[in-house]
């Protein structure tokens, strides 16, 4: 069965906009839920860093409740407004795109986890990084606490880590390892926390500025280890500033 | 005399055909067949890719598996139902569209209602698209039978697809991650020290318990290729 030319230009041009048009509708009626989906799991990944998450968490009641946002440049000022006057979501931040600009245009969020019973206390201070690993990028949420030294805790996500290696930043156990690691030393000059080459299993061989690596997995700890320099480095200002007092307007 | 009973007979066999009973036994066998005799992963060797990649953990893998099942049943049924208009210089062209939407169809239902798992499985649901088993049913079958057919023909594919790559699954998560379904299952029976192995979680594991499933598949068989 041999066509003509103007019938299979027809069909494809029907079949193209029929599929077409389907696809958009699907798109447009589910993307209120996927939003919504995103959501939950930015503000997931962002607590993970102050505590556990259990399945049964209301985990946007939590964060409401529990964190307030502000939104910082390099200088540690206070963003309200965006360069088109809108005004600025922390939690809406899409901290990849920020990672592509100029240190000197970045916006950045900072999360304060609040004390449950006195609301005006500052638990711990929740900052997003954002790096490359060893196939593709990755991204991670550190809690410090509220010296701004010690780390809380840490959360961290990837792409497209190998599974087994480098994918175990995403496990309890390697995480855990951050626990109580110092970010400045005792001069308050910035030394971050390297994860270290091999994995020895003995977390009293290393110091406050070292954690235990990941076997096979050094490629990606690299990455890490950078990620984490860089953001701290970003915040650095505002850190000094709340350190001296300043600047800690809550909204 | 004679005629009419010859006549008779004939009509009698048309309606017969026509009221060929929806789970007749042909029909069943284009159910069964895919399931093992003439399996998509381990006779024809199809789809491997997506069995290699996506069957870490029973999680991801079971979402996989109802994914290509829909897609395949729903591009079969579509595909079967406009065999006689699909113009025939572009046929391949307009199943990789139909498939192709059905399968942006579930990513964006996945990315909806389960993102935990769309995170994980996403780049491969993407490609589904390039799946062989899908493409092949539509070129083999599809387009040459009727819709109903193509429907069982879909399912017996796509399930014959889902068994072996939950198969691999739950060796894989057994032995790489210790848990089934994220569930614990060595420290549950009390040994805590299960070492995990990491060869099970590579690609690699998946050669390896596919390599397997074949080998027993076809001892039982007495398959042979030809």
């Amino acid at each position: 069965m041999q066509q003509s030319n103007l019938y299979i230009l027809i069909f494809s041009v029907a079949l193209t906009v029929v599929l077409g048009g389907l696809l958009s509708i699907a798109a447009v009626g589910l993307k209120p839920l996927q939003t919504k989906a995103v959501e939950l799991d930015t503000k997931k990944q962002i607590l993970s860093s102050v505590m556990e998450i259990t399945p049964e968490m209301d985990v946007i009641g939590t964060f409401n409740t529990r964190t307030k946002s502000v939104a910082v440049n390099v200088e540690g000022e206070l963003v309200e407004k965006d360069d088109e006057g809108a005004t600025i979501v922390p939690e809406k931040i899409n901290i990849e795109k920020e990672s592509k600009k100029d240190s000197e245009n970045k916006v950045l969020p900072v999360y304060l986890y609040m004390n449950e019973k006195d609301t005006t206390k500052v638990e711990a201070y929740i900052f997003a990084m954002f790096g490359t690993g060893l196939w593709d990028k990755i991204w991670g949420y550190v809690a410090v606490a509220p010296d701004l030294t010690t780390i809380k805790g840490i959360s961290m996500d990837h792409k497209a880590e190998t599974p087994g290696l480098g994918a175990r930043i995403t496990d309890k156990e390697v995480k855990d390892r951050y626990k109580g690691k110092q970010l400045f030393d005792s001069n308050g000059y910035l030394v971050g926390i390297e994860m270290k080459k091999g994995e020895r299993g003995d977390p009293s061989l290393f110091n406050e500025h070292e954690v235990d690596g990941m076997s096979g997995a050094t490629l990606t700890a690299n990455g890490v280890n950078e990620m984490l320099l860089k953001y701290i480095g970003f915040y650095q200002a505002y850190i000094d500033k709340v350190k001296a007092g300043e600047t800690v307007a809550l909204n | 005399m004679s005629t009419e009973t010859v006549e008779q007979q004939e009509v009698q066999e048309v309606e017969v055909k026509e009221t060929e009973s929806l789970l007749s036994k042909r029909r069943r066998k284009i159910m069964s067949d895919p399931l093992n005799d003439d399996n998509p992963i381990t006779i024809q060797v199809l789809g491997i890719c997506s069995a290699l990649a996506v069957t870490v953990k029973m999680m991801p893998t079971l979402v996989m598996a109802l994914a290509v099942i829909f897609v395949i049943v729903f591009s079969n049924l579509i595909i079967s139902i406009l065999r006689n208009v699909i113009p025939n210089r572009v046929r391949i062209i307009v199943q990789l569209a139909v498939v192709a939407s059905l399968v942006i169809l579930v990513d964006q239902v996945l990315r909806a209602y389960m993102y935990d798992v769309a995170k994980v499985v996403g780049v491969y649901v993407g490609l589904i698209i390039t799946n062989c088993i899908i493409m092949g049913r539509l070129e083999a079958f599809a387009m040459g039978n009727k819709p109903w057919d193509s429907v069982l023909d879909g399912l017996g594919s796509g399930f014959g697809y889902s068994w072996i790559i939950l198969a691999v699954a739950f060796f894989r998560e057994l032995f790489g991650s210790g848990s089934i379904f994220d569930f614990k299952v060595f420290e549950a029976i009390g040994w805590t020290s299960y070492q995990a192995n990491g060869l099970m979680v590579s690609p690699i594991g998946a050669f390896i318990i596919l390599g397997l499933i074949i080998w027993v598949q076809r001892y039982k068989n007495g398959y042979v290729e030809h």
